[in-house]
């Protein structure tokens, strides 16, 4: 399944946000989405997830075009995690990520949804929280639940919108290190693309970059051909450097 | 445990309501079933079906903002509701109730949506900010259709209908009230798609539900419910706000699971409203709306000093 956008522009009230991104993402592994501020990262994922209809171009799932899909359909191939849940309703953890089931059985769960669910909670470690409310986790906790969720969405692609802000560093390992993992376990791997603003997090974990600049594609590809001094400082156009500890490529800011 | 205490609440209630009132049923020259048909069981049913449906279309109105701390009387939607009975009852006031009802389904309809663009509007950080806008919102409806009622001499119907009392509700006069028990059927069936509502536009429609059409539904339930109370008993305030709280508490925000919950302490509430205002000054009566604002501002308040603040860490 490949994912790619061909010519894609979006415009937001007349103007245009993104612009001519064409892209390819094969299946498997972890994309990450970098840029400064206001470059249209989330809005690309957005459209990656077909919320927006584009201006010019297309979103291709597999070769077809995205707004051709049904949204039954289109939620059981990508899941998306928006940026800020800003979900006030008290519902519990085990309640959130069976509403991660609704595209498959639409409000009659049965023994796959329940299975998917469980699998869901294992595999975020979310037992012990499972019949807490969101209100009473802490933002590292919420924040799994909520990956958890997309994760029982059992669809080839999950498209995550800034998952690790707002999280410590153990935190955010953690989420990563699972994402990790679920991205190349076989033949059921999740194709990952997340938008990200840690760069040491980028460079660890991400197999591939998309640099997006003033809503244009800056460069897109392999993490380690990309992740040099040079071009990083291009896309922040702010000095940056990439130190190597142990054998790890690090960025950061001159 | 609690499923077991609000069902005997409400039996206890439905008997006590059945049994208390002016006309004693056991006076030798009194037909007590005809008192019971015409008076006591439509009442008490009225009572029910209006909580219950108010408490309804509060916790609809709180999951599709994504705020707790409004309900159909803090959106416009009775104020509106009132200008549309206002309006049929200037042009055409020999209209059947029915045909009235649907006229203030309407004008309730286009009040809250009105309400609903305003939201998308309103900051969500501060989650007091919504109510505030709501209640100014309602205050200029409310405003109008005072001007209206005014101008056209029509005030003494406003009254009605402000103040929600059940002691004219008889036989042949409340029945419109049973359409709230086919909607909180309908409501029962599409309880993941609220619920689903509360995750806010994006996530919802990344699920694949149709955002719009879902909300669409949800206030067309709320007006529907709104205007059939308006038009039969009058408006009751604070119950859509304080009973899906008081669940939300205890349960959750499970609308599947919560629904017959938050019905029944409806029904539950306002029954017991009723009865109170029955035996308070017996043999008068103080209206079911006034005496549970007491409670209901009383719960208000409580609610509005200990939030649930979500942990950080």
């Amino acid at each position: 399944m490949t994912f790619e956008t061909c010519n894609l522009s979006i415009t937001r009230d007349g103007v245009p946000v993104l612009e001519g991104i064409d892209l390819s993402l094969p299946p498997g592994g972890i994309t990450a989405i970098i840029g400064p501020n206001g470059a249209g990262k989330s809005t690309l994922l957005h459209a990656m997830a077909g919320l927006l209809s584009p201006h010019a171009g297309a979103v291709r799932l597999n070769g077809r075009d995205l707004s051709g899909i049904q949204p039954g359909e289109r939620a059981r191939s990508l899941a998306l995690l928006t940026q800020d849940q800003g979900v006030t309703a008290r519902l519990t953890v085990a309640d959130l990520i069976a509403f991660g089931r609704w595209p498959h059985h639409q409000g009659r769960p049965g023994h796959e949804d329940r299975a998917a669910v469980a699998d869901a909670i294992e595999t975020f470690d979310l037992g012990p929280l499972a019949a807490r409310t969101l209100d009473a986790l802490s933002g590292g906790q919420r924040q799994r639940a909520f990956v958890a969720m997309a994760y029982a969405q059992t669809t080839p692609w999950i498209l995550l919108d800034e998952p690790l802000s707002a999280l410590d560093p153990r935190y955010a390992h953690d989420i990563m290190r699972r994402l990790h993992d679920l991205s190349r376990t076989g033949p059921d791997a999740r194709s990952v693309v997340i938008v990200v603003h840690d760069l040491g997090v980028t460079a660890r974990f991400a197999d591939r970059v998309i640099g997006l600049k003033d809503g244009k594609l800056f460069g897109a590809g392999e993490t380690g051909d990309l992740m040099t001094s040079d071009w990083l400082t291009r896309l922040y156009d702010t000095p940056m450097e990439v130190a190597e500890v142990g054998g790890r490529k690090i960025p950061f800011a001159a | 445990m609690s499923r077991l205490f609000v069902a005997m609440g409400l039996v206890l209630l439905v008997g006590a309501s059945l049994s208390i009132g002016v006309a004693d049923l056991w006076a030798a020259d009194i037909d007590a079933g005809l008192v019971m048909a015409v008076s006591r069981v439509p009442r008490t049913v009225a009572a029910v079906l209006a909580g219950a449906g108010l408490a309804l279309a509060g916790v609809v109105v709180q999951l599709s903002v994504q705020n707790r701390l409004v309900e159909p009387s803090l959106t416009g939607t009775p104020e509106a509701a009132m200008l549309g009975l206002l309006g049929i009852t200037l042009f055409a006031p020999g209209s059947a109730l029915l045909v009235k009802m649907g006229v203030a389904a309407a004008a309730a309809l286009v009040g809250t949506t009105g309400f609903f663009v305003l939201a998308t509007r309103v900051p969500q950080r501060d989650p007091i900010l919504l109510p505030l806008v709501g209640l100014i919102y309602g205050g200029i409806l409310g405003a109008a259709t005072l001007w209206l009622a005014w101008a056209t001499d029509l005030v003494q119907y406003l009254g009605t209908w402000t103040s929600g009392e059940f002691s004219g509700v008889l036989r042949g006069r409340y029945e419109v009230l049973w359409l709230i028990a086919g909607l909180a059927g309908l409501l029962w069936l599409v309880a993941d798609r609220i619920t689903l509502l509360s995750l806010g536009e994006s996530h919802a429609r990344s699920l694949g539900l149709d955002y719009r059409a879902t909300r669409l539904l949800g206030l067309v339930i709320v007006s529907l419910v709104v205007a059939a109370v308006v038009v039969t008993v009058g408006t009751l305030p604070f119950v859509g706000l304080v009973v899906p709280n008081i669940v939300s508490r205890l349960r959750g925000d499970n609308l599947r699971t919560n629904l017959p919950f938050i019905a029944g302490l409806g029904g539950a509430l306002i029954l017991a409203a009723d009865v109170l205002g029955r035996v308070v000054r017996y043999p008068y009566e103080i209206p079911a709306g006034t005496v549970f604002s007491v409670f209901g501002a009383a719960a208000f308040l409580w609610l509005l000093n200990a939030p649930r603040r979500p942990a950080h860490g």
